[in-house]
């Protein structure tokens, strides 16, 4: 049992933090919620692009640099370690490519995964309706068969990154007949500025446009934008928001920086006599050490062979809850500043709150965890 | 990195599981809560030819450590059979008179790594008590850089959990060594204690939520296992996450004070002031008294946020001794607190 690592990881591991120390903007970019700053993060992807650093861990044929698990953890501890941009292309990079790799056409890869590396097309995700949320096999909206494709009518909604990006993927019905609601949906890909296509961003709780709904009326989707199998789609998407919950959206690199940085405020700002806020910055430190070393398991399983199985909700649970306590004890050491909007501290704080909810509600997180980790019998939800 | 067990470790975590499960641990806590060490010491002697007690004592005295990641796989099954006695001290003490060296060492830690002399201790920053020192073979005790073997350990205060007995030792006795080394021991000591008592609290909590997860699909209200209800099924999911991320913290620490024996020029003799993170050591790495504290504290609290549950979803019967269930129940608690209380274990992780 050991946590060194290889040498291959060692060396990607030096050459990003080498890059990343030049390349890094020196003034944080203005958040990425607003077009401004959706401008300027695409911009930071592009750069990023231009280093084959924006997605290391695919092909090299598409722009990645075939890195493994553990090189995507070590790049990812880097990257947040020098401080850098958060990723706009984040939706498109871990969950629809892991898609287009494991189920997509090679013609579907080459048209779609370098202008996705390069920011030049940002794509936003089509999952969740109105009636559609945690129970998501409920969706109704609809594709229906048309010469050369697909006809896609009805709404999408809570689409991430929709306000300003260039395309979304989602499933949709094909087969209403089917028996069972998982059944007969199909995984597409389309245009947010289609004929047909209506975006409505939705402020967040801050009021930044950081989703949308998404409304469709008849929108051509050729053959060539479907992914898999017309039918499959639930197989499909589930395989990527597995990926999703596991490993792949939040990198413990992410929070071992915003740890430190914490723990750089605390140092700052802290009042050595309040212990009580102290234990809660040391908490932050040891959850940021224990989400690394949890996802370290993980990965040492996958890469001996096992598949992350439900116990990707556990993550996803832990994650999700240790972001806002970590803001939370940032703002507390704020004090009255944290009132301010704006500021990183408090931007981070409108982003966690959002955890819980979205890749599957905790709740819903909570009864995989006891029904098929513990083995608890089903009930009504 | 390959950050899991390998087949060997698993398979002596299995061993040691089917050794404690054919050995009827209940009917050991309860004969050695009511005084009666026979069949404990007779159950450590089999623990001890299985080559647990030899983990922390090196080769030259008759041993096979110092073994981390071993003793945490051991220490968590003893956890979950909740086998009585000063497990934690003792490992201690291998590694507190291995660093001590000298005539003390060649005269305990064969014994101790054998089976054969059950140990307790205390140590200087930590709490003034040496559990079941009537059931010891020896107790040590420190102040400064003088290493003591106390005297008679006087009259015990009861625990929380009655197949504990508290000691306080009395100041003085013969001093067994002296010398830097003895506060480098010390330090080691301790991170010992602390990991080895995490690594039972871990195994404490993980048989409360067995229990509590079997209890719950059987027993039914309004017609139904009362493992159906969400709110049942989603203090359980807690339950499991506090201990699961627990668990790697436990291993990561393991993996801390392995490579603090094999580093050269560090050790214990070096442990003070340094911050981690050095050279050779992998990145982000804490420094192993920092890496304990972490474990000892998230394992600790894991295991008492099962008790709790356990006590809850349980109902009424849970909250009597009726039931098995109560031994560990009562233990979770003081296993939170011994060798490094959650405050204590928080400080320690932000000194670095």
């Amino acid at each position: 049992m050991d946590l060194e690592q290889t040498a291959r990881t060692g060396a990607l591991r030096a050459e990003a933090r080498a890059w990343l120390r030049e390349h890094v903007p020196a003034r944080p970019l203005p958040s990425l919620e607003t077009e401004e700053g959706f401008a300027a993060h695409r911009e930071w992807e592009a750069l990023l692009h231009s280093g084959r650093w924006s997605a290391v861990s695919w092909p090299e044929e598409y722009g990645g640099r075939g890195a493994d698990l553990f090189g995507w953890l070590a790049f990812e501890e880097e990257y947040w370690a020098a401080g850098a941009p958060g990723r706009v292309s984040q939706n498109g990079i871990s969950l629809l490519a892991p898609t287009l790799l494991a189920h997509g056409t090679a013609e579907q890869r080459a048209r779609v995964l370098g202008p996705m590396a390069s920011g030049e097309v940002v794509w936003a995700q089509a999952w969740s309706e109105p009636e559609a949320g945690s129970d998501l096999a409920a969706l109704r909206s609809r594709a229906v068969r048309t010469e050369g494709g697909w006809l896609l009518s009805g709404q999408k909604t809570w689409s991430s990154r929709a306000a300003f990006a260039d395309r979304a993927f989602g499933i949709f019905r094909t087969d209403p007949g089917a028996a069972k609601p998982h059944q007969g949906l199909t995984y597409l890909m389309f245009g947010l500025r289609d004929t047909g296509v209506t975006v409505r961003p939705i402020g967040r709780l801050d009021g930044k446009p950081a989703f949308a709904e998404i409304f469709l009326d008849e929108v051509f989707v050729p053959d060539e934008d479907v992914i898999g199998e017309p039918g499959q789609g639930w197989h499909i998407a589930m395989s990527a928001t597995g990926d999703e919950r596991g490993l792949t959206l939040r990198a413990p690199g992410r929070f071992l920086a915003a740890a430190d940085r914490l723990r750089e405020l605390w140092r700052e700002a802290g009042d050595p006599a309040d212990t009580a806020l102290r234990d809660r910055v040391a908490d932050a430190v040891i959850g940021a050490r224990a989400y690394r070393l949890f996802t370290a398991v993980s990965a040492a399983r996958f890469a001996a062979g096992a598949t992350l199985g439900p116990e990707s909700s556990l993550n996803k649970v832990f994650w999700s809850r240790y972001d806002i306590a970590l803001h939370e004890t940032a703002l507390d050491l704020l004090g009255p500043d944290a009132e301010v909007a704006d500021t990183a501290w408090g931007e981070g704080y409108v982003f966690a709150l959002a955890g819980p909810i979205y890749a599957g509600t905790n709740e819903i997180q909570r009864d995989i965890i006891a029904e098929r980790l513990l083995g608890l019998p089903k009930g009504r939800r | 990195m390959r950050f899991l067990l390998t087949d060997e470790q698993r398979e002596f975590g299995r061993s040691l599981d089917a050794l404690l499960t054919a050995a009827d641990t209940p009917a050991v806590l309860r004969a050695w809560a009511a005084g009666d060490h026979g069949p404990g010491r007779a159950l450590w002697g089999r623990l001890a030819d299985a080559g647990v007690f030899a983990l922390a004592v090196p080769e030259a005295y008759g041993g096979v450590g110092p073994l981390p990641v071993e003793a945490a796989v051991a220490c968590v099954e003893l956890g979950r059979h909740a086998v009585p006695g000063p497990v934690a001290e003792t490992l201690a003490a291998g590694v507190l008179l291995a660093g001590a060296g000298g005539p003390v060492a060649e005269e305990w830690l064969p014994g101790i790594a054998s089976g054969a002399a059950v140990v307790s201790l205390t140590l200087e920053g930590y709490g003034p008590y040496a559990p079941d020192a009537d059931a010891a073979d020896a107790v040590f005790t420190v102040s400064g850089d003088e290493l003591r073997l106390a005297p008679d350990p006087g009259e015990p205060s009861a625990s929380a959990d009655p197949a504990r007995r508290l000691f306080r030792p009395e100041p003085g006795g013969a001093p067994v060594a002296k010398g830097p080394a003895i506060r480098a021991a010390v330090r080691a000591a301790g991170d010992w204690a602390a990991f080895a008592t995490a690594a039972l609290a871990l195994g404490c909590g993980e048989e409360l939520l067995r229990a509590t997860v079997a209890y719950v699909k059987q027993r039914t209200q309004f017609g139904v296992p009362v493992g159906s209800f969400q709110a049942v099924k989603h203090r359980l999911a807690d339950t499991l996450l506090g201990l699961e991320f627990a668990r790697p913290l436990l291993y990561g620490a393991a993996v801390e004070l392995a490579s603090e024996v094999s580093r050269p020029g560090a050790g214990a003799g070096s442990a003070e002031g340094s911050p981690g993170a050095g050279a050779g050591s992998a990145e982000g790495s804490p420094g192993a008294g920092a890496a304990v504290a972490a474990a000892k504290v998230t394992a600790g609290e894991a295991g008492y946020a099962a008790a709790r549950t356990a006590l809850q979803l349980h109902g009424a019967i849970g909250y009597t001794e009726e039931l098995d269930l109560a031994w560990w129940l009562r233990r979770a608690r003081p296993l939170r607190d011994a060798w490094g209380t959650p405050s204590a274990c928080r400080a320690r992780v932000l000194a670095g």
